[in-house]
């Protein structure tokens, strides 16, 4: 209902003489800067809408007096990076492999470029740090205990075409049997192999089981691929039983588990992803991580 | 008669939902039609078990029984809200707490949609829905309209929530972010909004007040553009009416820019139009002044409601979206800023000649800090909606502190304040139990803000950076991975300031019990009594 309105002291600004449960409001005028500001960015809101695409029409939008897009600039900025490193690129294909580290330019261009696409595409697995995930299957690439070999060509073709993939038939490939699922050897059998196992490696062990695993890894042909001494073979990828380094864990538990069921690491290959140029990049970047042959 | 028709319609309800459960497709389907047939039997029980009570003559008093579950629902929600804020936050910190076991369930991707819709929609719908009751009834002088419609709205309400939940939680999600509820939530969020929307028009349209009141403006332009929004955003086909799965009716960018549409104006109505309709009433109300310019109220209104609505491209620049789309969608949100701030002025300003009550009210204080915080998010919007500025800021942690100073500054302090006046008036009790705990929550939720909004900025800034940073050939010089594991101490710090304002609530929550519980009684102050 209407009240009399209230006087206010100082500006004597009355209210507008409506209550609701004892609520009023003053009449105060709206505030000159708020005001102002307002106006002023729809001002400012009308111009930009003038001087850039902005407005829908039937078939597109108004382009703007000033016009630009977004996309296009891109696309510019793209072009020009690629162009600026084009002749590096074209060295760096024209290389020999080996030659790479020789040349200062082109191993800081592969180091500051192999970096670049390593963390965008290789850190997944490998680790921002390249250490690997130790036990899980991704290998450290910072020491020299290599499954596929540390020289740059080694490194290069296994980038290009990737490990145990279906997509790239260069792939590389290699499959430890699954000694356990499929029956070739008993509970106790896989027991003793990883005894003699752990023997390799030097960890403790116990000597009774160990020697009977040691006539197992003979005549089961695990040193087919692993050697006799369990140093592992680089052209098939096997890995050197014989170092504190394992790639899917070094336990008994570990090693029990890997004989039983074997593990199969895929790796994809790079060469439908990567240029050749990017793939010579991360190969550098990867060989000069330490480990390198 | 009536309750025959009840009886008939929760039975038939019940019956359906066990149909439902027996053939279907999935496990969140299957529970959340357990849960609605648990909801409807229990309706059927009470029903049965009440009919034919005489019913007291109610008429010259307002409805407040259903605004004091509410209430009690806001506190309780915001409890859940905020503790599985807490948890998702210590997630994102240290990794490990997805424990194995919480696989499929307890996940950060499981529980992240949790507490979104929690903290939006149990606690900020429930202190809506209970002070929009409360604001309506008092300001047109007249009990609420559609006798226990009221009821229908809070039940309702309660069931969309536990169903939304549980569903997330198995897996059950239409993938758009706060919307995630499936296609039958949707349709019960729909039946219940319209009921929200008669039980609210019906007051007003009933009121022995001349005029509207601006806080019923702004909440009523809320529950309109919440119905637009919700349903042009749900527009689904379900694969199956026995599964949870449906298919969007729009894809590509168009389904992106309704998304954002409705994102956006979630964000508007929902969070910003409504928390100013509670702001409009409870503010004056607690500091005993005039609102300082109703010209100002107007055009701040409708300048607000007008703008609002085109600002959504913002969240989608640099996308497919098109872009004279972005460039209208940033202007917008450009000149949004004063209107915005019609809002901010219209609650400070309330309180000249009363500041003293800054230092003495710890609830005026907190409405206070609410409207300060408010002013400061509706200033930081636009201006992370330039494009130069959102090029930086976009998918950065920036947006998720620009959010919580809104969410937690405005709308979580606001609505803290609203508890404090309304519960001892609910339970006609002398006054809170304790201003001191008023005060002790004040800060800790102050300071939980101040931890979380800046430790979001400067790692969102940070983060911002490294993305972009690229070495003179060109190449960006850090991983992904590096910006997670910088950003480590300042999750930390997140984690705290929510672990901070949680304390703060379950201050609350023990203050407004034992002001209930502890406080002498006074007379009852609900009949209904136009303003002179």
């Amino acid at each position: 209902m209407c009240a009399k309105p209230l006087k206010k002291e100082p500006r004597q600004v009355e209210t507008t003489g409506h209550q609701w449960d004892g609520i009023e409001e003053w009449n105060n005028p709206l505030p000159r800067w708020w005001v102002w500001v307002f106006v002023a960015t729809v001002v400012w809101g009308i111009g930009y809408t003038v001087a850039y695409p902005a407005w829908p029409l039937l078939t597109e939008a108004t382009p703007g007096l000033i016009g630009g897009n977004e996309r296009l600039a891109v696309e510019a900025e793209i072009a020009a990076a690629d162009q600026a490193n084009a002749p590096i690129k074209a060295k760096l294909v024209a290389a020999d492999l080996t030659a790479i580290g020789t040349d200062p330019e082109l191993a800081q261009y592969a180091t500051n470029a192999g970096a670049a696409i390593f963390r965008t595409n290789c850190a997944t697995c490998h680790g921002s740090g390249a250490g690997g995930v130790e036990g899980k299957g991704y290998p450290s690439l910072l020491d020299d205990d290599w499954l596929w070999g540390g020289t740059m060509e080694d490194i290069h073709l296994t980038i290009t075409h990737g490990i145990r993939n279906t997509t790239d038939p260069d792939a590389r490939y290699s499959a430890m049997p699954q000694f356990g699922v499929d029956g070739t050897l008993d509970a106790t059998q896989i027991a003793q192999v990883a005894e003699h196992v752990l023997a390799l490696s030097g960890q403790e062990h116990d000597a009774t089981l160990a020697a009977a695993g040691a006539t197992i890894f003979m005549d089961t042909g695990c040193n087919g691929c692993h050697g006799d001494t369990g140093i592992g073979d680089r052209t098939l990828g096997a890995p050197n039983l014989t170092d504190a380094i394992w790639l899917y864990g070094g336990t008994r538990e570990a090693i029990i588990n890997t004989v039983t069921n074997a593990h199969f690491g895929v790796m994809p290959n790079w060469n439908t992803r990567l240029s050749e140029d990017e793939i010579r990049a991360v190969a550098f970047f990867v060989h000069s991580r330490g480990g390198g042959e | 008669m009536w309750d025959y028709f009840k009886l008939a319609g929760l039975g038939f309800v019940a019956v359906c939902a066990a149909i439902a459960a027996n053939y279907a497709h999935d496990l969140a389907y299957q529970v959340n039609a357990l849960e609605v047939m648990l909801a409807a039997g229990i309706a059927f029980l009470w029903v049965l078990r009440t009919a034919g009570d005489p019913k007291p003559d109610v008429q010259h008093e307002y409805f407040d029984s259903v605004i004091r579950a509410g209430a009690i629902a806001t506190a309780f929600w915001g409890v859940v809200g905020f503790l599985v804020g807490v948890v998702i936050a210590s997630q994102l910190a240290f990794p490990w707490l997805n424990f194995e076991f919480l696989q499929g369930f307890g996940n950060f991707g499981r529980l992240r949609p949790l507490h979104t819709s929690a903290v939006i929609f149990a606690f900020g719908g429930n202190a809506l829905i209970m002070s929009s009751f409360y604001i309506v009834q008092r300001t047109s002088a007249a009990r609420l309209f559609g006798g226990s419609l009221g009821w229908f709205v809070f039940w309702g309400w309660q069931l969309v929530i536990v169903l939304a939940a549980s569903g997330y939680v198995l897996g059950a999600t239409q993938a758009k972010e706060y919307a995630e509820p499936v296609w039958y939530v949707d349709i019960l969020i729909t039946v219940v909004w319209v009921a929200f929307l008669v039980t609210f028009m019906g007051t007003l349209l009933k009121r022995k007040e001349p005029h509207i009141y601006v806080a019923n403006w702004f909440l009523l332009s809320m529950i309109l553009t919440v119905a637009m929004l919700h349903l042009v955003n749900n527009l689904a086909i379900p694969v199956s009416i026995f599964g949870s799965e449906q298919v969007q009716l729009f894809s590509g960018v168009q389904d992106a820019m309704v998304q954002w549409w409705y994102g956006h104006n979630a964000v508007g109505f929902f969070l910003t139009a409504g928390f100013l309709g509670m702001m409009y009433y409870f503010v004056p109300k607690q500091i005993e002044r005039p609102i300082y310019s109703y010209k100002l109220s107007i055009i701040h209104f409708w300048a607000l409601i007008f703008l609002y609505i085109w600002a959504g491209p913002h969240h989608l620049h640099y996308t497919a979206l098109p872009e004279w789309a972005s460039t209208l969608g940033m202007v917008f949100s450009i000149m949004l800023w004063m209107p915005s701030w019609g809002g901010m002025i219209n609650g400070l300003m309330t309180l000249s000649g009363a500041w003293d009550k800054l230092r003495t009210d710890p609830i005026v204080r907190m409405m206070v800090v609410s409207i300060g915080f408010y002013g400061m998010s509706t200033f930081e919007g636009p201006m992370m909606s330039i494009k130069a500025v959102n090029s930086l800021s976009h998918y950065t942690d920036w947006t998720i502190g620009h959010v919580h100073s809104g969410a937690l500054g405005w709308n979580g302090m606001i609505t803290f304040g609203v508890l404090y006046y309304l519960v001892p008036r609910l339970w006609n009790r002398e006054g809170l139990y304790s201003l001191k705990l008023v005060s002790w929550h004040f800060w800790l939720a102050t300071i939980g803000i101040v931890l979380y909004a800046s430790s979001m900025w400067v790692t969102g800034i940070m983060e911002g950076l490294m993305w972009r940073e690229v070495d003179a050939n060109g190449f960006l010089v850090n991983a992904f991975a590096d910006t997670v594991a910088a950003k480590f101490p300042m999750y930390v710090v997140r984690a705290s300031g929510g672990a901070l304002f949680l304390t703060g609530a379950l201050i609350m929550c023990w203050n407004l019990w034992m002001t209930v519980r502890a406080q002498p009684a006074k007379a009852s102050q609900n009949s209904m009594v136009p303003a002179e």
